[in-house]
């Protein structure tokens, strides 16, 4: 690093920029304790818990939590699987073809979320599937492979190849050298991605307006309270958490994989 | 040590697992092949197939009376994409995504650099969290934030009143084109909200593209009698340009495809994300709803081959 | 004696690239055997041919009398230690060691008191909680090794396994290493670039050179009688004398090595038989010894070097003063134009 000093007016435009992109989240958590009902007025004319109870007792928001819930831990067990599964294979082997494969499991999340959705939708139209939750669980899939593969196959280009030839040369064959060796290696790589791909799929609103039919996860429950608002109250109660569920696994990834070059989240 | 000598390898009875991994290790091909088939299935059986099941939909027939689709195969969708109304939420779409892109480069561009250059330890692993998490966090819920920062008698305005600043806010919303009558129902408030969520998104890849270049360079810019701004202008800006166009590809993109925060702020006027759910959803015209993806599809392919003359994919 | 590896004609390419080309070899069982070459050379293809991390493409590779060729690595009698020691970060020190023998299912109480008796061996019985990043670089190839050795392999595989260590520490595991495999009797098989390490340890030494073997031998006769032009001047250096110069002395059509420590300057010694008068271009003094660059008629230059002492300080050749070279006819050796078997 350089020695000299960054100007003030540096200084000021960088710590704003944190700010502005601090003080909406700010607001949202404020606002979840707001007295007043059905306006939006600032400064808050009072600060209150009650509107958490309220919230947990709806059966609504309770639903779509459930729901929620269920369908990022499906999404990511299954990205968990497919996306190490492609780090496995691509990690090191240069063929014909390889490419392509990362390409598109990157299109996902590179097209914009409604090409993803439609084209989803126009499949399961085609093949007379009713929208539900394994439709919804699908689409997550889908885009969240690319977040794991991303944590894992850097994970492994980090791990030296020798560990595996030492282990196989110790005399453990495949399965063992998986197990004992590979396997407690990529376990926080997996973790972190793990979570990203939970974080993701937990509130991901594009994709699964297209792919829903009648369920109503979080994000969605949201977007309709945005739309037609009644209580805002509990709109924000339920926006402060979903910002929680969303924030804690992403700041758990980051404590898991800081000190390497695979620092989660760095590509979302 | 006496206790090492003679062989103690025992080639016992090996367990089928082992077995099988016996099998994989001496056929690397179909070990490969076996780690790719779930992966490969899944994309090319889900993804690759809807996208394909998307691209022939979008050359169905609707009927504008029935309000049917038949499978009849015809290029209208296309041509209809070039009728005046179409083309006008395409330029719309396409104009402020760009706004988007280079305001979001300017707000990113300090917030990068002084994170590269300056910020050190502690410093730095929080400013790179704190771009992160917002990053991150609900997509909705920073949507929704902006509803109520944008409300009357909301966050903003009372701000503004504080500061006096009244009037220049009743300036820019006089402005025709980007004004309206209030900042929840203009588009410098769609702008603002676009702006603030893909933000996190250009400040990550400029904050790279800086990170790589070393300081010796700029020692040695000094050196050669360059005064800072100099320095700057020829030496650091044309290096970070591959992060800005990396990080304008996600702007650009996520702006395109984009149909909730329309819906939510600024006026009334289509975007291309609304046109798409309003075809498939409202309207139930999915082949028109088909032939309208294809459009941000091939802007981000153009957007794409420019942009890849700057480097971007260098710095993503 | 029984053979611990045999080579017969073996091949390994990598697309066109051939690694190792048609090498054939024996290494007897017990043996301290070296690899050296420079980086490139095949010498780190063929330890691995034996480790069984890459299969030949030609020809068949015998360990202590079974036919190894496409045997997995854990299906082989060998070991190995890597460059880079490649120490499992997630297991302590112990189980390190204790993991060749967890793996063949080694019930866990003889496993650790092994693993402890391997950890003595190498001295370092206090370490065994430790993780390998707690460690040094030394202290790291230790363990490496006591990991390789608590599997009491036929045969050890060493692959540069000095390289990141600093000089002393290095010359103090040559040593230890060279007592250990003393000690054990087990063949060591030592793939290294440096030819000190490869002369002052070994039994034999393989010089490679583009895929190919150019000499086998001892070291002494390595040193002393090189049989090509790479030989000679990989292992130490030396005058490689042809052209011009062997005309001169009736010798046309043939190339010779001969040391620099063989030629003296202005000797009255009878028994050197050759005597040439030459110019002395450079003078470079190394501290034990000074070498002289020296001109001789025709153009061509060679290199003397001289001991130094205390006496011949004062009337020490400079540069540009005549000289009279002389050396023993018998000092020069015959070399071969190709790399042959010996």
């Amino acid at each position: 690093m350089h020695s000299e000093k960054a100007s003030v007016w540096l200084k000021a435009a960088a710590w704003g920029g944190l700010v502005f992109l601090h003080f909406p989240i700010f607001i949202i958590a404020l606002y979840a304790f707001n007295t007043e009902e059905s306006a939006f007025s600032f400064p808050p004319p009072g600060l209150t818990t009650k509107w958490f109870a309220v919230a947990f007792s709806r059966n609504d928001v309770l639903e779509s939590i459930g729901l929620s819930l269920q369908i990022a831990c499906m999404a990511t067990l299954l990205a968990l699987l497919l996306g190490t599964l492609a780090a496995a294979a691509l990690y090191r082997r240069n063929f014909f073809g390889r490419d392509s494969i990362t390409l598109m499991m990157i299109l996902p999340i590179a097209l914009p979320g409604i090409i993803t959705g439609l084209a989803l939708l126009s499949a399961f139209k085609a093949l007379d599937i009713q929208p539900g939750i394994m439709t919804i669980v699908i689409g997550h899939a889908t885009f969240c492979v690319v977040i794991v593969y991303n944590n894992v196959v850097a994970r492994f280009r980090r791990t030296s190849h020798s560990l595996i030839e030492a282990s196989m040369d110790l005399g453990a064959d495949g399965w063992q050298t998986f197990r004992y060796i590979i396997l407690p290696n990529l376990g926080t790589a997996m973790l972190a991605g793990g979570m990203l791909a939970f974080a993701l799929s937990f509130d991901e609103l594009i994709v699964t307006t297209f792919t829903a039919g009648h369920e109503k996860p979080l994000p969605i429950w949201l977007l309709n309270q945005l739309t037609r608002p009644r209580d805002v109250p509990v709109t924000n109660v339920v926006a402060l958490m979903v910002m929680l569920v969303t924030m804690i696994p992403v700041l758990l990834a980051y404590l898991l994989t800081r000190g390497g070059e695979d620092v989660a989240g760095s590509g979302k | 040590m006496t206790a090492i000598s003679g062989a103690s390898a025992s080639p016992a009875v090996r367990s089928a697992a082992g077995r099988f991994a016996d099998f994989l290790y001496r056929r690397p091909n179909f070990y490969l092949l076996l780690l790719l088939v779930p992966p490969l299935l899944w994309f090319g059986a889900v993804y690759i197939a809807s996208l394909l099941s998307l691209l022939w939909q979008s050359l169905y027939t609707f009927d504008d009376f029935t309000m049917t689709v038949s499978h009849t195969l015809t290029l209208a969708n296309y041509t209809q994409l070039f009728d005046a109304a179409n083309f006008d939420i395409i330029v719309r779409t396409v104009v402020m995504a760009l706004a988007v892109s280079v305001f979001s480069a300017m707000l990113a561009f300090p917030v990068a650099y002084y994170m590269a250059r300056y910020a050190t330890g502690r410093t730095k692993a929080f400013f790179y969290i704190a771009v992160m998490l917002p990053m991150w966090t609900s997509y909705i819920v920073k949507a929704y934030a902006w509803t109520l920062l944008l409300a009357k008698e909301g966050v903003t305005s009372w701000f503004i009143h504080g500061l006096g600043l009244d009037a220049v806010l009743q300036f820019l919303l006089d402005i025709p084109g980007i004004g309206g009558n209030t900042l929840s129902t203009s588009n410098i408030g769609r702008f603002f909200v676009f702006t603030y969520i893909w933000l996190p998104f250009m400040i990550l890849p400029i904050q790279a593209a800086l990170e790589r270049l070393p300081p010796s360079l700029l020692q040695a810019s000094a050196d050669l009698g360059a005064n800072p701004l100099r320095t700057f202008r020829h030496v650091i800006f044309p290096l970070a340009i591959p992060g800005i166009a990396a990080g304008s590809i996600f702007t650009f993109s996520l702006t395109l495809g984009d149909y909730i925060v329309p819906q939510l702020v600024g006026p009334p006027g289509l975007f291309l994300g609304s046109m798409v759910y309003v075809q498939q959803g409202a309207i139930g015209n999915m082949p028109m709803a088909a032939a309208f993806t294809l459009v941000p599809v091939v802007l981000i392919a153009v957007y794409l081959s420019m942009v890849k003359k700057l480097g971007a994919f260098d710095a993503l | 004696m029984t053979t611990a590896v045999e080579f017969s004609s073996v091949s390994r390419r990598f697309g066109e690239v051939k690694a190792v080309d048609q090498v054939s070899l024996k290494i007897a069982e017990g043996e301290f055997f070296s690899m050296l070459g420079p980086s490139g050379s095949g010498k780190t293809t063929c330890l691995r041919l034996i480790a069984g991390f890459e299969q030949p493409s030609d020809g068949y590779i015998i360990i202590h009398g079974r036919d190894a060729t496409g045997l997995p690595p854990y299906q082989r009698n060998v070991n190995t230690v890597f460059q880079d020691y490649a120490l499992f970060p997630h297991m302590n020190v112990l189980d390190n060691i204790a993991y060749g023998l967890m793996v063949k299912g080694v019930a866990k109480k003889e496993r650790l008191t092994r693993a402890a008796e391997a950890l003595d061996m190498v001295a370092l019985g206090e370490y065994g909680s430790r993780k390998p990043a707690q460690l040094s670089g030394g202290q790291r190839q230790r363990i490496a090794l006591a990991r390789a050795l608590v599997n009491r392999p036929k045969v050890l595989l060493l692959d540069e396994p000095l390289g990141a260590l600093d000089l002393k520490l290095r010359e103090q595991m040559q040593s230890e290493l060279k007592s250990l495999q003393r000690q054990l009797g087990i063949t060591f098989i030592f793939v290294t670039h440096d030819q000190t390490e490869a002369l002052s340890m070994s039994d034999r030494v393989a010089v490679f050179n583009n895929g190919r073997i150019e000499q086998m031998d001892s070291p002494r006769n390595l040193y002393n009688r090189p049989a090509t032009a790479f030989v000679a001047e990989f292992v130490g250096t030396s005058n490689v004398l042809s052209g011009s110069l062997t005309e001169q002395l009736n010798l046309s059509g043939k190339s010779f090595a001969l040391r620099p420590e063989y030629i003296t300057l202005n000797s009255s010694d009878e028994q050197q038989d050759i005597r040439l008068q030459g110019r002395v271009c450079d003078v470079q003094y190394q501290g034990a010894n000074t070498r002289y660059e020296i001109e001789l008629p025709g153009g061509a230059r060679v290199n003397a070097s001289e001991a130094n002492s205390i006496l011949s300080q004062a009337d020490a050749p400079r540069a540009g003063d005549s000289v009279t070279v002389s050396w023993h006819s018998d000092a020069m050796i015959e070399l071969q134009a190709q790399a042959g078997e010996r």
